[in-house]
C-alpha cells in the first residue's frame, strides 16, 4: 500500500480505523486533540459510522468507552496526561472490570511543558493499574501497536495505554497502512457481572488480573516490540524507552551502536531481556522520554550493584524531554554548536490575538478591581490563562481544569473577599459545573465569570459541549437569575460592564457573569468557509 | 541526499503550509521524511518552529541536533535569528524581512537586519513587496519557499507540483498566484547567491 504522510496522532487515528473500530471519545488536549479530529474528517469513518463527537470530560469518555467495550465493540479513548489525571477513577477501576471488545487508552504526554501545567508521565498509571502499556517509537510503529493493542485487548480482555510524547504526536512521517477489518457486531459479556465491581466480584477479579501479569510480560517478550540488539563494546548497555532510540541512532550516522541495546515498546518490563542486558554489560545507561520509571524500577532503593545511569544520576538532565544533543552528551561525545543567538533577542510569548473578546473582558474586570488589592481573582485552563501575563496581569492562578471556581469558593471560605473565578465556556462544562453546585449550596461569595467565546479555542476551536445554553445549566445549579448577567465584551459597552461587574462584587452570594463573544479566530474561520463557498 | 532544515516564525503566520509543501515534493521524490510541528498554546502568537528533515535513508530524530541545520527558513527577522545555534557553520539563512511586532520589547529593526547582514550565508528579501508584485501579499510565504528553492536538494519542478497537489481544491486563479510567486522568489535568491 501508499505510504502516508501523517502525525503521530493521526497515525493511531489512522490505526484504529484500519483496526475495525466502532467509536473515540475525548475531550480535547495538546498534544491528543489531532486523534480525533483526524476520526472526525474521516470518509473511511463517516461511510462505517464510526462514534466520534467529544466528550465533555475525560472521565465521562473514559466511561463511553467502558460501555461501548461492555457492549463488544471496540473503543478509542484520547487524553493529554493531566486528562488521565481526571480519567483516573474510571482508568483504574477498568483494569479490574476488564473489557469485552477491545479499548486502547491513548495518553499523550508532554515532556518540556510545551503546552502543559506538568510533565507527568502517563507509564506509571500504566503500572499503577497493572494495565499493559505500549509506547511506539514511530509513527510506523503507533500504527502498528493499534492494531496490536485491539487483538491483545481482546485476547485477555483488558485495557491496553497506548502513552505517547509530544515529539512523536505531532511529528510527520510515512506509514504504510494494514488492510481495514470490519468492525466487532454487539455482543455482551460471556459473563454479564464482569463489569458488576461488589467487593465479592471485585476481589475476584483483581487475583484475576493479578495472575495475567504473567502472560503480560510473556507478551512483552515475544511481540517484537521490545528488541534485544547486540553490540561488541560490553562496557555498557543502553535501554531505551520509546522514541528515545531515534535520538541514540541519531548519534550513529551508520547506525552502528557499539553498545548492546534493548529498545522497549512494551511493559510489563520483560524480565529476561532486561537480565540479559544488565548480566552482559558492565554499566548501563536508561534513556526515557520523561519519567525514570525503569531506571527506578531497575535501581531499587538501596545503592549497590550494577551501575546504572540515567535521569537519576544526572547523565541525562532529570526534567526536559530528550533531545539528540542530551544522548550525545550522556554517550561522552563531543556536542555540536551553531552560531550563537546574537544580543538582542527578546523572547515572544504566546498572547491573546488582536480582537480577542477576552481582552474586553480583562479590562473591564482590572477596572471594576481596581480598588481592591492585587491578588483576589482564581482562573483557569484555556487562552484566557494568558491574561496572567502583561500587560493585563489579571489572574492568580491556574492550577487544574476547573478549580478556578472551587478555589474562589475556598477562598471565601478563609474570609478573602471578594473572590473572584475566571473560566471558559468549555472548562466549565468539563469540571466547573460541580464547583458552581457547592457554591451555590454555601451561598460563597464568589463572582464567577464564564468566558463564553463560543468554542474550545486553545485546542483549535472544537465544539462547545454547552453551547448556548450556559445560563440555563447556572438558574438550574441555583444561581439566581438577578444575579446572573449576560455581557457583550466590546468597546463600548465597556463603562456598562464595570458597572454590572462593580455590582456583583459587592454582592453576598453567589454571582455568575457571562461575557458573550465569538472567539476571534473561529469568527475568522467561518468567513473563510463562506468566502470560499461562494 | 540528506538537508535538515527549520522553519521559523511566529504563530499564525503559516510556517506549515511551507512545511507541506516541501514535505510532499520531498515524498514524491522519493525521500525519507520527518516534520515535527508546534501546536498548541505557543501558535498564540508565540514563537514557533518547525523542524524539516528530508534524506534519501532513514532519519532517526524528529529534532535537528545542534550545529546540524543545513537551512533555517524564516517568515519574520526576528525569528531568523533565534535558532541560529541549531545552523551548521556553512548552512544559509533564508528570511523575510517585513517585523511582525507583537510584544513591547522588539528590537531596533535596523539592529536586526545587521544581525541578519553579517550572517556568513543569508538570503534576506522583502518577500511581501514581492507577493504585492505578482498579485497579493497572501502568497510572501511561498516567494520565500522560492528563495529557500536553491538549497532544498530538489527540482524546482517537484516544488510547482506540490504547489499544484496542495493549492488543488482553491481553484486554478490560487494555483497560478502561488506558481508566480514561488518562480519571484527564485529568481530573487539566484541574484543575491550569484553576487
Amino acid at each position: 500500500m501508499q505510504k502516508l504522510l501523517l502525525l503521530g496522532d493521526e497515525a493511531i487515528a489512522q490505526g484504529a480505523l484500519d483496526a475495525g473500530l466502532s467509536g473515540i471519545y475525548a475531550y480535547p488536549g495538546t498534544p491528543s486533540t489531532e486523534i480525533t479530529e483526524f476520526v472526525q474528517k474521516s470518509k473511511q469513518a463517516e461511510k462505517n459510522n464510526v462514534h466520534s463527537t467529544w466528550s465533555a470530560n475525560e472521565k465521562t469518555a473514559m466511561e463511553a468507552s467502558l460501555g461501548m467495550s461492555y457492549s463488544g465493540k471496540r473503543a478509542m479513548v484520547c487524553m493529554k496526561h493531566v486528562g488521565l489525571n481526571v480519567a483516573a477513577d474510571p482508568f483504574i477501576n477498568s483494569a479490574i472490570t476488564g473489557a469485552n471488545g477491545g479499548i486502547i487508552v491513548v495518553a499523550a504526554d508532554d515532556p518540556s511543558m510545551h503546552s502543559s501545567q506538568n510533565e507527568q508521565d502517563s507509564r506509571f498509571f500504566g503500572k499503577f493499574s497493572m494495565i499493559p502499556v505500549l509506547e511506539p517509537s514511530s509513527q510506523q510503529e503507533a500504527y502498528d501497536m493499534v492494531y496490536y493493542g485491539f487483538d491483545f485487548s481482546e485476547k485477555y480482555k483488558i485495557p491496553v495505554l497506548l502513552r505517547i510524547t509530544t515529539r512523536l504526536a505531532h511529528s510527520r512521517s510515512g506509514v504504510v497502512r494494514k488492510d481495514p477489518r470490519k468492525q466487532n457486531e454487539v455482543q455482551l459479556p460471556s459473563d454479564l457481572r464482569q463489569f458488576v465491581l461488589l467487593p465479592a466480584i471485585a476481589r475476584k477479579r483483581y487475583r484475576n488480573l493479578l495472575n495475567d501479569q504473567a502472560l503480560f510480560e510473556k507478551e512483552a517478550e515475544t511481540s517484537g516490540f521490545n528488541q534485544y540488539i547486540d553490540g561488541v563494546d560490553k562496557s555498557m548497555g543502553i535501554i531505551v524507552c520509546g522514541i528515545a532510540i531515534n535520538y541514540l541512532l541519531e548519534n550513529y550516522p551508520n547506525r552502528n551502536i557499539p553498545y548492546p541495546v534493548l529498545k522497549i515498546g512494551q511493559y510489563p518490563l520483560p524480565h529476561n531481556l532486561v537480565e540479559k542486558i544488565a548480566n552482559e554489560c558492565e554499566s548501563l545507561l536508561v534513556v526515557e522520554d520523561g519519567y525514570p520509571l525503569v531506571e527506578e524500577m531497575l535501581k531499587g532503593f538501596l545503592p549497590g550493584g550494577l551501575k546504572i545511569k540515567g535521569r537519576l544520576d544526572g547523565t541525562i538532565p532529570r526534567d526536559g524531554e530528550l533531545t539528540p544533543n542530551i544522548l550525545a552528551t550522556a554517550l561522552g561525545m563531543k556536542e555540536t554548536k551553531g552560531l550563537a543567538v546574537p544580543g538582542l533577542m527578546v523572547g515572544r510569548p504566546p498572547s491573546l490575538c488582536n480582537g480577542c473578546p477576552h481582552i474586553d473582558s480583562y479590562k473591564a474586570l482590572n477596572e471594576a478591581m481596581a480598588t481592591v488589592p492585587k491578588g483576589h481573582v482564581f482562573s483557569d485552563i484555556g487562552c484566557y490563562t494568558l491574561g496572567a501575563l502583561k500587560p493585563y496581569e489579571a489572574i492568580n492562578s491556574c492550577v487544574d481544569m476547573g478549580a478556578s471556581i472551587t478555589m474562589a469558593k475556598g477562598a471565601a471560605d478563609a474570609g478573602l473577599t471578594p473572590a473572584v473565578a475566571v473560566i471558559g465556556d468549555s472548562t466549565f462544562t468539563h469540571s466547573g459545573m460541580t464547583g458552581l453546585l457547592d457554591a451555590v449550596n454555601d451561598k460563597s461569595p464568589i463572582t464567577i465569570f464564564i468566558l463564553d467565546n463560543d468554542t474550545t479555542a486553545m485546542t483549535g476551536g472544537q465544539d462547545s459541549p454547552a453551547n448556548g445554553r450556559l445560563e440555563d445549566i447556572c438558574k438550574g445549579i441555583g444561581v439566581e437569575p438577578t444575579h446572573l448577567h449576560i455581557l457583550r465584551p466590546l468597546k463600548k459597552y465597556h463603562e456598562e460592564n464595570v458597572s454590572i461587574i462593580k455590582q456583583e462584587l459587592a454582592y453576598q452570594g453567589v454571582s455568575v457573569i457571562i461575557p458573550r463573544r465569538e472567539c476571534i479566530v473561529s469568527v475568522d474561520k467561518r468567513m473563510r468557509e463562506k468566502f470560499k463557498n461562494k | 541526499m540528506k538537508k535538515d532544515i527549520i522553519l521559523a516564525g511566529v504563530g499564525g503566520q503559516g510556517i506549515i503550509s511551507i512545511a507541506a509543501i516541501i514535505g510532499y515534493a520531498a515524498l514524491e521524490a522519493g525521500f525519507f521524511l520527518k516534520q515535527s510541528e508546534v501546536h498548541g498554546m505557543s501558535v498564540r502568537g508565540g514563537d514557533v518552529q518547525s523542524n524539516l528533515r528530508i534524506s534519501d535513508k532513514e532519519i532517526a530524530s524528529d529534532l535537528i541536533p545542534c550545529g546540524k541545520a543545513d537551512l533555517i527558513i524564516a517568515v519574520e527577522p526576528l525569528e531568523s535569528l533565534r535558532y541560529l545555534p541549531y545552523l551548521s557553520l556553512d548552512g544559509w539563512v533564508i528570511t523575510s524581512i517585513t517585523p511582525f511586532i507583537n510584544i513591547p520589547e522588539y528590537p531596533d529593526m535596523d539592529k536586526v537586519l545587521d544581525e541578519i547582514h553579517k550572517l556568513p550565508h543569508h538570503v534576506a528579501l522583502d518577500a511581501d513587496e514581492l507577493a504585492k508584485e505578482v498579485g497579493s501579499t497572501k502568497v510572501a510565504n511561498t516567494v520565500i519557499l522560492g528563495a529557500a528553492s536553491p538549497f532544498l536538494g530538489m527540482e524546482f519542478s517537484k516544488l510547482e507540483n506540490a504547489i499544484r497537489f496542495i493549492f488543488r481544491a482553491k481553484g486554478d486563479e490560487i494555483i497560478e498566484l502561488n506558481l508566480k510567486a514561488l518562480k519571484a522568489g527564485r529568481d530573487l535568491a539566484d541574484k543575491i547567491i550569484r553576487t
